[in-house]
């Protein structure tokens, strides 16, 4: 018993290490009064100050865009990859998941500064750069959830449908789709989250009067804290909230496989 | 199946990664051996050793460490005790562990600026009750317990996941060939886990020693880490030979603690993806 109560008070302790901060968060954007820790009565006029702020809803319309696109293109050239990956010897399969594991294993600044590097010399920095580099540290997450599930899938009906005269493209879809979907939208999910959460890389490879979230925050912190950025850390953490639930308990979900959580 | 057909899908990605993975390495190689009118040195490299730079390395290395050991720690027995949870709550519980890991790194690191600063939620409880408020924010403390914060859901999750794939039946047969509890959890649990340990060790270790927003936005300026010293002099000085050199460095660093650890664990660090 006395076990079970001190593992109730560890989970209970990290519990609130990690949620502290959160819910003092969004106690305050909803806090009158401009102090960190007096009561100043219940107000939305941050949220107003938020959503009436050009440079705030522009990062937050910069974000979302690099993030769908950027996941997009990444999930549609990670799943292309993984079956031709698939369909490689063991040396070629070998090769190619070495060169995947670099933009995963290099660190984040060191990947944000050579694609800075490239995309001066050749071109100029902007939004496209922002997405190119984006897609970049995105598609190995895609490959890594996609490739599994081609190694479970079952080759023999897909071989059998060939026989039977399905070309190629109509075995594929109906034989081998099903079975790697799963994986090809989790692989899209991580992608996105990747992201939305990325700020090296952004900072390194964005053009001027360019901001993501990430990057207009840091900009804005090194000047001070501003409450509107509580509401927007409120809103944030709901938007994070719902896509996790449905991440985990919504009709894609799987418990208990890789890569379900993260 | 083993086509060249459909070896060719993997075509677009090939190409992709020469142009933006293997290209910009290089070119991180080209400026890190070139002085700024193009000529070969090896000052940038070798500069890692000026007083200023190795300071910070060794700085940043105290604190990776650190940030390693205290993830290392806290997240064993939390792993240990969510994966011994069963019953219909469990899922839920794990959850909500999740859960605050996926709120933007910048707010995260805004919300511990926030709580730790000289009028912030802290200090003011703490004097409440007549205690000496802490004065941590800009030093190496704030970055490490910011660090902690951030970085913690990736020593979590390999970890757990690695605990999770322990068959129950394989406890049970040691314990029913006599082992303790404490043996139980030196000959199977610790030796099965092991790959998640390594992959979490190198999850945190890497970003912590190379970050430079939590220290330059904690540190106040006063807490200078290499990842800090190279992004000054690629976006102050402008001094893009030395930041590259600089980079090498880290890089090698990196993959060199990391073909270190790996030669401990079977699997690789990315694993847990």
């Amino acid at each position: 018993m006395l076990k079970k109560s001190a593992e109730r008070a560890y989970l209970f302790l990290v519990f609130l290490f990690l949620y502290l901060p959160i819910i003092v968060l969004i106690v305050l954007s909803f806090n009158a009064s401009k102090s960190k820790v007096q009561w100043g009565g219940f107000t939305l006029g941050w949220y107003q100050q938020l959503f009436s702020s050009s440079s705030m809803m522009e990062a937050f319309g910069t974000t979302i865009l690099v993030s769908l696109l950027s996941a997009l293109i990444a999930t549609l050239l990670g799943t292309l990859a993984a079956l031709g990956i698939d369909a490689m010897k063991k040396r070629g399969q070998a090769v190619m998941m070495g060169a995947t594991n670099i933009p995963l294993l290099n660190a984040d600044i060191v990947t944000g500064i050579s694609m800075m590097l490239l995309f001066v010399r050749f071109t100029r920095l902007g939004l496209n750069t922002v997405i190119i580099a984006h897609i970049t540290f995105n598609i190995p997450y895609v490959i890594l959830n996609v490739l599994p599930k081609l190694k479970q899938s079952n080759r023999t009906t897909y071989e059998a449908a060939l026989d039977l005269g399905a070309t190629p493209f109509y075995a594929f879809y109906k034989i081998i789709w099903p079975q790697i979907r799963p994986g090809v939208f989790s692989g899209f999910l991580m992608a996105m989250t990747m992201s939305l959460d990325d700020f090296s890389v952004t900072y390194f490879t964005k053009g001027a009067g360019i901001n993501t979230l990430s990057t207009m925050i840091y900009t804005e912190m090194r000047k001070g804290i501003r409450p509107e950025m509580y509401a927007l850390s409120t809103i944030l953490f709901l938007i994070a909230l719902v896509l996790l639930l449905f991440m985990n308990f919504g009709p894609s979900a799987r418990r208990g496989e890789k890569g379900g959580f993260k | 199946m083993r086509n060249l057909k459909r070896q060719l899908l993997a075509g677009p990605y090939l190409i992709w990664m020469v142009g933006f993975v293997l290209l910009p390495v290089g070119m991180i190689l080209y400026y890190a051996l070139t002085t700024t009118s193009g000529q070969f040195t090896t000052f940038n490299i070798t500069s890692i050793t000026a007083s200023v730079h190795l300071k910070a390395l060794f700085l940043s290395l105290k604190l990776a460490l650190a940030c390693t050991l205290i993830c290392l720690g806290l997240s064993y027995p939390l792993a240990m005790i969510l994966n011994n949870m069963n019953g219909k709550r469990h899922g839920l519980i794990v959850f909500i562990f999740i859960l605050p890991m996926w709120m933007n790194f910048m707010l995260r690191i805004l919300a511990w600026k926030m709580l730790l600063s000289n009028n912030g939620v802290i200090n003011t409880v703490l004097g409440y009750f007549g205690l000496p408020g802490l004065d941590v924010l800009n030093t190496p403390s704030a970055v490490v317990f910011c660090m902690v914060y951030d970085f913690l859901p990736f020593m979590i999750l390999p970890i757990y996941n690695a605990m999770s794939r322990i068959e129950k039946d394989v406890i049970e047969a040691a314990k029913d060939l006599g082992a303790g509890s404490l043996t139980v959890f030196f000959k199977v649990i610790l030796p099965l886990t092991m790959s998640g340990v390594v992959s979490g060790i190198i999850m945190v270790f890497v970003p912590a020693l190379t970050s430079f927003a939590i220290s330059d936005l904690l540190g106040g300026g006063k807490v200078l880490l290499i990842g800090n010293v190279i992004e000054q002099a690629f976006m102050q000085e402008y001094n893009w030979n030395l930041g590259s050199g600089l980079s090498l460095v880290l890089m090698v660093f990196v993959i060199v603690s990391m073909a270190l650890m790996n030669s401990h664990g079977e699997e690789g660090g990315a694993g847990i993806c």
